[in-house]
């Protein structure tokens, strides 16, 4: 870990301000991704502005019906909270398929969106990797990739975003809100805030310098039956090969969304219209264009086949 | 004490303390954090300095430069120690490579420096500016592609016993199938973690180690010093499973650092170090051939199994079972040995028959589905009460048959549907397995010191160790059985190499030897004590006192005067030789399958163990579940994955190296069958840490395959593995 610098802001503007005005500066909030990688070295920002004490540590009521969740609500807190286990059962039950409860209680929701990916070539500085040293070089094609992705791939990354809570909110058209450091606003779908590697896969979200989250909100209930499905090695604490999150209504027409198979929680809508007539459908056109490696090739199907348990586990 | 007739009665036999289910009586220090680990041991010496250690960044080749100046000048930082600086080093005799590379690099995440700072946090940063030039030269890192080029292991010569070939070939039924077992690391909780400082030439280091005179024979081996001037204090260990029967580079470099810094310094190998730093299970290929008549009697039996290692390394030794589980006239086994340029491949819990197991007890399991048998019948039809290969030696106790039938009955056994897939649960689809579990009895010398005190307690000083098997327990039961006292009057001092040497932790040997090696202490301290007291040697040591006749006398009346002191150790004769010692277990199993994703999960488990003398039960359940979980983790999921081009481990961190979690491990029973085994040793005791992972694998692997006809013979069985098998009707 490299020594830093750290100060405290007690608004979202003072904060997103200072790290316009600081470079190398990073926001913490939970820390539970970010300090991690700063023991490792991974990251090194110069300065470290905490953004816990500047609010938005609340859920509540948006315009259209919808909810609005305040960037520092715990993960914990999100899942357990009524409204969310209500009316947005995927989202609580994507949240408690993460991590464990300990990290949880830490975790916020903005810095789940923001975190890293697990390949474990970006965690070994002694390899190259081009979101850790861009220009490098990728060390995971070629190499083992079990766990990487399948779609929207590049010849300079084939990472993975690991969240959960990402998947679901992708599916339930959540806005990511956010302050600038010069105040004003601004509301980016999510679909368009997680980014594909391309050539930069160093860049990994919409946001720019400074640019702090200060809310997720989320459209008014889709109602359905909610179902998440994280397929895995072992029974928790590991991230997912695949995950599916689900809404699917009465009629079987529905949403579905794909973790563990992209840089991004991977949806793809005009697929969704499939769903009346099964998986394999879905799964194709989720999936079309699909280039896994020769470790990962499985994640098709078995996406295919766990969007079939969701569209089971609606029928029972 | 020379033991070399079978035991016949001792104060052992009474069972009052030894065989009781007693609570460890470390429990306490454990719970409460109050049981300091090598790490933790802030106090025994002021001044500690902190060191990180640099790993090598490539796999083979040569450092052409180190340029040390911006480490050096970083905040803290008090010395760097590189193999260029640290003068003229050895090697262990215990290690295969070296434990500080340079010029030449052995393997991934070798030691290249050693960064000493006042603070962690310095030490960690400044290790970060550490510039190594390599140049990188070619290695072997797939044992498949090495496996042409493998060749006989020295000492590990094929064992053959009448045809096996013109057997196997003559064979009504014929088996032949190819097993794969994956790299595995021990992954215990607490790291390879070392504490140095020097006195003059004297070097004391409080470490995390298994087998202590082994370790301080290495030390000064390591560092050129005589061994006499190396003392090496590990009480309290957290995990080894092998990983730690070795000197490993935290404990050379701490004594380095510390000589370079002048000062104590501590080390601990971080996590992300462990998998290619240190030693690991190495990956097998095995193949196995059965051939048996119509009516299920093995003909012809081979086994053969590949593994890599560095150069001057040794092999897996996966065939050692199959010598001695199953009759048949005919027999072949084989190692042979590739050279890979991989990290050091080595010892853990329970070697050769862990992953010989996983492949033997799978093709038993096929075996008796082409013959039409149930695989319990088959293995029962099989049996032999005497070592196959050389029929005159009995084996000293062989329960299998009693542990397969109990089993069966209790697991419910009988109502297993044979047909693969035939079961469903709801989106499960269920299935049993079944496998034998094998281990040998390994015998070591192991000396202990016995002490009266003044006041009546006893201590017990030997520098065998507890690696959270519960040794302190079972050594203080020992000690309180042979002088007749209860538990809580006796002192247990463990781990200190000024102590008499023991056997150590390893092989499932510990508790018989170090507890025989405290019996024959004993013995001689109740000579001293009956001499001093004037009684007979056939005195009676019980509830305090000392009895013969008439007379009895408090026992601590012995010490009024000052303690009374004896040592002594259990050497062997050649009882090992006239009879086969091992110890056996039946693994039964029950798991589902998601019939959609593939993911197994193990619902419940059943071992059924005939191991000797239980000593004590609770720690010794304790032993065996905790083994089943590592079985569940090796059928499962546990596998290093290769970089077949860069050579070294990739998911070397435990968010990459999957092992279970609380979630995966069912209701798991354990059931002791009434045991003493007069040959093994005093104690009439054998071990149980290793029998309890021997095994389970395999009888996963069974279950899986029952539960849904898909048979995966190459380890861990993933879902990636059984998907392709298992068509999708919706």
């Amino acid at each position: 870990m490299k020594p830093f610098t750290y100060e405290r802001t007690a608004t979202p503007v003072e904060a997103a301000g200072a790290a316009a005005r600081t470079p190398g500066a990073s926001f913490i909030a939970g820390g539970t991704n970010l300090l991690d990688l700063m023991k490792l070295q991974i990251e090194a920002p110069a300065h470290l502005i905490d953004v816990n004490g500047v609010g938005l540590d609340r859920i509540e009521p948006a315009g259209d019906g919808g909810l609005r969740i305040g960037a520092l609500v715990r993960n914990t807190d999100l899942a357990a909270d009524k409204r969310v286990r209500r009316d947005y059962a995927v989202l609580s039950r994507a949240l408690l398929a993460g991590a464990s409860g300990q990290l949880r209680n830490k975790a916020t929701t903005a810095g789940n969106l923001l975190q890293r990916t697990r390949c474990p070539y970006f965690y070994d500085t002694n390899q190259p990797c081009n979101k850790r040293r861009p220009g490098s070089g990728c060390a995971a094609i070629g190499g083992f990739s079990r766990q990487l992705g399948v779609i929207g791939v590049s010849e300079a990354c084939i990472a993975t975003h690991p969240s959960d809570m990402a998947v679901a909110m992708r599916l339930l058209d959540a806005t990511v809100e956010t302050v600038k450091p010069d105040g004003t606003t601004r509301a980016i779908p999510i679909a368009d805030f997680h980014r594909l590697p391309g050539n930069t896969p160093h860049i990994e979200t919409a946001l720019e310098a400074g640019e702090l989250i200060t809310a997720v909100t989320l459209p008014k209930p889709p109602g359905g039956r909610h179902i998440y499905r994280k397929v895995r090695d072992r029974a928790s604490y590991a991230f997912a090969l695949v995950s599916v999150a689900a809404v699917i209504q009465r009629d079987g027409s529905g949403r579905v969304a794909l973790g563990g198979v992209a840089h991004k929680p991977w949806r793809v809508e005009a697929a969704e219209a499939e769903l009346p007539r099964g998986a394999k459908a879905v799964a194709a056109g989720l999936l079309a264009g699909a280039r896994p490696t020769r470790d990962n090739a499985f994640k098709l199907p078995l996406a295919e086949r766990t969007i079939a348990a969701a569209i089971d586990e609606a029928r029972a | 004490m020379k033991f070399e007739t079978p035991a016949g009665a001792n104060p052992i036999d009474r069972g009052k303390v030894v065989g009781r289910p007693l609570d460890r009586i470390d429990g306490k220090l454990k719970t409460t954090g109050t049981a300091p680990y090598a790490y933790e041991r802030h106090d025994v010496i002021p001044n500690q300095a902190y060191g990180h250690v640099v790993g090598a960044a490539i796999a083979k080749g040569r450092i052409v430069a180190i340029d040390l100046a911006e480490a050096k000048a970083a905040p803290g930082v008090l010395a760097i120690v590189t193999a260029g600086n640290a003068g003229k080093l050895g090697k262990g005799q215990m290690n295969t490579a070296r434990l500080i590379a340079g010029p030449e690099v052995e393997h991934y995440h070798q030691a290249v420096a050693l960064v000493v700072a006042e603070t962690f946090e310095q030490a960690r940063a400044a290790a970060h500016l550490v510039r190594v030039d390599y140049a990188r030269t070619k290695g072997a890192f797939d044992l498949a592609a090495a496996k042409g080029a493998a060749t006989m292991p020295k000492g590990d010569e094929d064992s053959l016993v009448g045809d096996f070939a013109g057997a196997f070939a003559a064979a009504p039924v014929q088996f032949d199938a190819e097993y794969r077992t994956p790299d595995e690391s021990h992954a215990m909780m607490e790291p390879h973690a070392s504490i140095a400082a020097w006195e003059g030439d004297r070097l004391t280091l409080w470490t995390s180690n298994q087998m202590i005179n082994w370790g301080k024979g290495d030390v000064a081996r390591n560092l050129g010093i005589a061994p006499e001037n190396v003392r090496l204090d590990s009480p309290y260990i957290g995990g080894g499973f092998g990983g730690k029967l070795f000197v490993r580079a935290d404990a050379v470099l701490a004594a380095l650092g510390a000589k370079a810094a002048g000062r104590p310094v501590k080390v601990a190998l971080a996590r992300p170090m462990m998998a290619n730093n240190t030693t690991h299970r190495p990956a097998t290929i095995q193949r196995i051939r059965i051939g048996a008549t119509k009516d299920g009697r093995i003909t012809a039996i081979g086994h053969e199994s590949w593994s890599g290692d560095l150069p001057g390394g040794g092999p897996e030794t996966a065939v050692q079972q199959t010598r001695l589980l199953y009759a048949g006239a005919n027999r072949m086994t084989r190692l042979r040995l590739a050279v890979l340029d991989l990290p050091e491949a080595n010892a853990m819990r329970a070697p050769g028959e862990a992953p010989g197991l996983m492949a033997l007890e799978v093709a038993i399991d096929e075996m008796a589905e082409k013959l039409g048998m149930d695989p319990i019948e088959f293995r029962i039809l099989n049996d032999t009460q005497v070592d196959p290969e050389k029929p005159e030696r009995p084996f000293s106790q062989r329960q299998l048959v009693a542990c397969l039938r109990q089993g069966a009955e209790r697991f419910g056994w009988g109502r297993r549907n044979a047909t693969p897939g035939a079961v469903r649960d709801g989106r499960w689809l269920v299935g049993m397995g079944v496998a034998a579990g094998f281990r040998n009895n390994l015998l070591q010398k192991s000396a202990a010191r016995v002490r009266l005190e003044n006041d009546g307690r006893v201590t017990v000083e030997t520098d065998m160790t507890d690696i959270g098997t519960g040794t302190y327990t079972i050594i203080a039961q020992t000690a309180a059985e042979m002088m007749g006292v209860d538990i809580g009057r006796v002192v247990v001092k463990l781990g200190d190499s000024d102590f008499p040497v023991s056997a150590g932790s390893g092989g499932q040997w510990g508790a018989n030897n170090a507890t025989a090696g405290v019996y024959a202490a004993c013995v001689k301290l109740r000579e001293a004590v009956a001499q001093k007291l004037g009684f007979n040697a056939d005195a009676d040591f019980a509830d305090g006192r000392v009895t013969s006749g008439n007379r009895s006398v408090p026992l601590a009346d012995a010490a009024r005067d000052g303690p009374i002191a004896a040592e002594d150790l259990i050497e062997y004769g050649d009882l090992h030789r006239k009879y086969q010692q091992s110890t056996f277990a039946s693994h039964f199993v029950e798991v589902g399958v998601d019939r959609f994703t593939g993911e197994t999960r193990v619902r419940r488990m059943l071992a059924v163990c005939a191991a000797g003398r239980i000593l004590n039960p609770k720690s010794a359940r304790s032993q065996v579940i905790g083994a089943m979980t590592m079985g569940v983790g090796a059928a499962l999921m546990e596998e290093l994955a290769v970089d077949k081009r860069f050579g070294f481990f990739v998911n070397h961190d435990l968010a990459g190296y999957e092992v279970p979690v609380h979630a995966d491990i069912p209701h798991q029973e354990v059931i002791f069958l009434d045991e003493v085994d007069p040959i093994s040793s005093p104690m009439k005791a054998k071990g149980v840490g290793e029998l309890g992972l021997c095994g389970v694998g395999a009888a996963i692997a069974n279950a899986i395959y029952n539960a849904t006809g898909v048979r995966v013979r190459d380890y861990p069985v993933t879902l990636d593995k059984l998907i392709a098998g298992m068509p999708l009707s919706v």
